[in-house]
C-alpha cells in the first residue's frame, strides 16, 4: 500500500516537473536582461529585473504605429476569449435546444450535418470564411474576430447530450405549470445547465484566448492585436542589428498564460460546487 | 355531477401501435378513481391523455363540462403528481410551488398566501426555502403534492406517485393522500400497478389490460365479483387460484374429482377460488389436496400444494394445525367463481 503511494507520487511529481519546469525556467529567464539571455541562454536563477521588464511589457507602446501596449493586448485577448466562449455557449445551447426538444423531421439529419463540421476546422475553410467576413465588412473589428468562430459542433453535441439526460417529466411538469418553450428554456434548462456552461466556458475561453491564425488574418490594425500575436511581434520588431528582447517576449508569454489559468482555477471551483449540489 | 368524462378514448401512436382502445370512464365529483393494471396496459397513457401530455387520437375527454381534447395542459385546470416528483431541482420548495401560479399571472400576495396554506396543510412549511435535493423522498413527495394543490384544480392526476418510496413510507403516504383528497373534496385519478394501493385508495377501480377496460367497480365489487380471469388473478394477494375444469350436470369436474354445486352451466370452464376462502382440514368432504411447501407469514400461513395436476395455494390461520401430506379443502359454493374457459368472462 505504502509502496504504491510512493510510486503514485513519483509519477505525479514527474508529470508536474515536465509540465511546470519549462514555465518556471521561462519565468526566471524573463527577469534577466536581454543581453545576458542572448549570451548565456535560458536562466535558472532570479535576474532581478522583474518589475522593469513586466512594466515595460504592459505599458510600452509597440508596433509600427505605437498604438498598442501590453495592457491593450490583454484587453483584446479577454474580449476575444469571453466573446468566443459566450458566443459558443449561446449558439450551441439554442441549437441543441432546437434539436432535442423540437422534434422537427430533419432534426437528426441537421445534427449530424453540424457534427460533420468537426471535419472542417477553420484552417480548411479559412479562405471562404475570410471572403465572407470581408464582404460583410467585418475586417478589423471585434465582431469580425468573434462572430465567424462561434458556431460550435462540440458545444452543440455536449448540450444535446446534457439536454437528453434532463428528465422528460420536468418538461411535462413545466407544461402543466403553464411555461411556454422560451420560459422552459430560460427558467428550467438554463439554470440546470450552469455546470455544463461553466465547463464549456473554461474550454472555449482558453481556445478563444489562444486563437492565432484567425486574428492574424482578420485584423491588420495593431489596436486589435491580441497577446498571442504580441509575443510574436516583440520578437519580430527588433530583428536587424539589435538583439531581440527575449525577456519581454517571455514576460508576455507568461502574461498570456495567466488569464486562462485563472479562469480555470475560478470556474473549476464553481464546477465542482455545482456537481456536488446538484440532485442525483 | 361528473367531473371527468372519458368517451371512447383511443390512443394510436404514429407507428400504428394501439395503447388505449376505446375506453370510457366517468369520474364523479370528489371521487378517487384508480386505474390499475400491469405495466404496458395503457393506464399511464390514459392519464396523460387526460392531462394533455398525449394527444387523444379518437374520442373525447370532457372535464368539468367542456371538451378539453385540444387544450394545452396548462389550460385544462388539472394538476399532476409525477412518479419521480419532477420537482425543479434548482428552485427552492417555495418557488417550486409558486412557479405555476406565477406563470398564470397570479398576484404576488395571493401566491404567497396559497403557498403558505398548502405548505401548512402538508407540513412542509419549515422546508420552504430548501432545495428539493436537500429533502427526503417523503418530503419531496409532499412538495410535489403541494405543487398540485396550489393550483386549485378540477381534478388531481397521480401517476404512480409512491413507487419511489420504501415500503413503510409508502403505506404512510398512501393514507395521507387519501385523507388529503377527502379533505379537499377534489376528484382524483390515481394510476398504479400495485393492487394493494388500488384497493385501499379507490372509490372506484378501473382495471385495465392491453389498452382495454376489464372491469369498473368499487374495490369490494372488483374483489368479490371479478368480471374476468384477468381481474381475478390481478386483484387480491395471493392471487385467486384458477384451475381449468369441466362443468356438467350441475357439477364441476376437476381432474378426477367432482364438486356438486347445483349449476346449470355446461362446458369447459375456469374454476376460481380465493386462497383465503378455502378451509383446509385433515378429512371430510371437499377437494382432496396434496400439500407441499408451507410459508409462515405470522398471522397466517400459505399452504402450497396440488389438486390433481394443478397448483393451488390456500391460506390458513396460524393458530390452526399445519396440515399433513394429504388434506381436504372445504369450499362454499358461494365462494367459487366460474369463468368461460375461452373468453375468460365470468359465467
Amino acid at each position: 500500500m505504502k509502496y504504491r503511494q510512493i510510486l503514485d507520487h513519483v509519477v505525479l511529481l514527474f508529470g508536474v516537473f515536465l509540465m511546470m519546469g519549462p514555465l518556471v525556467v521561462a519565468f526566471l529567464t524573463s527577469t534577466y536582461n536581454h543581453v545576458t539571455i542572448h549570451r548565456q541562454g535560458m536562466q535558472f536563477g532570479w535576474g532581478g529585473q522583474f518589475l522593469d521588464t513586466y512594466q515595460t511589457v504592459l505599458t510600452q507602446q509597440g508596433g509600427f504605429s505605437g498604438e498598442i501596449t501590453g495592457l491593450l493586448m490583454t484587453q483584446n485577448s479577454i474580449i476575444l476569449g469571453i466573446g468566443f466562449a459566450v458566443g459558443k455557449i449561446v449558439v450551441s445551447m439554442t441549437a441543441a435546444y432546437a434539436i432535442v426538444y423540437f422534434r422537427f423531421r430533419a432534426g437528426t439529419f441537421f445534427f449530424w450535418v453540424i457534427f460533420l463540421t468537426l471535419l472542417l476546422p477553420l484552417e480548411v475553410r479559412i479562405l471562404p470564411s475570410y471572403e465572407v467576413a470581408q464582404q460583410l465588412g467585418l475586417l478589423n473589428s471585434y465582431t469580425g474576430l468573434i462572430l465567424p468562430l462561434i458556431a460550435s459542433a462540440t458545444g452543440t453535441f455536449f448540450f444535446r447530450q446534457f439536454f437528453k439526460s434532463v428528465p422528460e417529466e420536468l418538461l411535462e411538469a413545466s407544461r402543466i405549470d403553464g411555461a411556454g418553450p422560451i420560459q422552459f428554456f430560460w427558467d428550467i434548462l438554463v439554470p440546470l445547465s450552469r455546470t455544463m456552461m461553466a465547463a464549456i466556458f473554461i474550454i472555449m475561453f482558453v481556445v478563444g484566448w489562444n486563437q492565432y491564425l484567425w486574428p492574424t488574418i482578420m485584423t491588420t490594425e495593431e489596436q486589435y492585436f491580441t497577446l498571442v500575436r504580441g509575443i510574436q511581434s516583440v520578437m519580430q520588431q527588433m530583428i536587424g542589428a539589435d538583439i531581440p528582447y527575449y525577456n519581454e517576449a517571455l514576460a508576455m508569454a507568461m502574461l498570456a498564460m495567466l488569464p486562462p489559468a485563472l479562469v480555470i482555477l475560478i470556474f473549476q471551483r464553481m464546477f465542482i460546487k455545482g456537481l456536488v449540489e446538484q440532485e442525483k | 355531477m361528473t367531473t371527468l368524462r372519458i368517451k371512447n378514448a383511443v390512443k394510436r401512436y404514429p407507428n400504428g401501435a394501439l395503447a388505449v382502445e376505446g375506453v370510457s370512464v366517468d369520474v364523479e365529483d370528489g371521487e378517487l378513481c384508480v386505474f390499475v393494471g400491469p405495466s404496458g396496459c395503457g393506464k399511464s397513457t390514459l392519464l396523460r391523455m387526460v392531462a394533455g401530455l398525449e394527444d387523444v387520437t379518437e374520442g373525447e375527454v370532457e372535464l368539468a363540462g367542456r371538451v378539453v381534447n385540444d387544450l394545452e395542459p396548462a389550460d385544462r385546470n388539472i394538476a399532476m403528481v409525477f412518479q419521480n416528483y419532477a420537482l425543479y431541482p434548482h428552485m427552492s420548495v417555495r418557488k417550486n410551488l409558486a412557479y405555476g401560479l406565477k406563470n398564470r399571472g397570479t398576484p404576488k400576495a395571493e401566491i404567497e398566501a396559497k403557498v403558505q396554506e398548502a405548505a401548512e396543510l402538508l407540513q412542509i412549511a419549515d422546508y420552504l426555502d430548501r432545495r428539493p435535493g436537500q429533502l427526503s423522498g417523503g418530503q419531496r413527495q409532499r412538495v410535489a403534492m403541494g405543487r398540485a394543490i396550489v393550483r386549485d384544480p378540477a381534478i388531481f392526476l397521480f401517476d404512480e406517485p409512491l413507487s419511489n418510496l420504501d415500503a413503510k413510507l409508502r403505506n404512510q403516504m398512501r393514507l395521507e393522500i387519501k385523507k388529503l383528497q377527502r379533505r379537499l373534496g377534489v376528484a382524483a385519478i390515481y394510476v398504479t400497478h400495485d393492487q394493494v394501493e388500488a384497493m385501499t385508495l379507490a372509490d372506484k377501480i378501473v382495471v385495465l389490460n392491453a389498452g382495454k377496460i376489464e372491469q369498473i367497480g368499487t374495490p369490494a365489487e372488483v374483489y368479490g365479483n371479478p368480471a374476468t380471469t384477468f381481474v381475478a388473478s390481478f386483484i387480491g394477494a395471493p392471487p385467486m387460484n384458477l384451475i381449468p375444469a369441466e362443468a356438467e350436470n350441475g357439477a364441476i369436474r376437476l381432474g378426477d374429482q367432482t364438486l356438486n354445486l347445483g349449476l346449470d352451466h355446461r362446458g369447459p370452464v375456469t374454476f376460481g377460488l380465493r386462497p383465503e376462502r378455502a378451509h383446509i382440514g385433515a378429512s371430510g368432504e371437499g377437494l382432496r389436496m396434496e400439500t407441499g411447501v408451507v410459508e409462515e407469514l405470522g398471522a397466517i400461513r400459505l399452504v402450497h400444494g396440488r389438486v390433481g395436476p394443478h397448483e393451488i395455494t390456500v391460506t390458513q390461520n396460524a393458530d390452526q394445525p399445519i396440515p399433513g401430506a394429504e388434506a381436504v379443502l372445504r369450499v362454499e359454493a358461494s365462494d367459487i367463481h366460474l369463468f368461460d374457459a375461452e373468453t375468460g368472462r365470468r359465467v
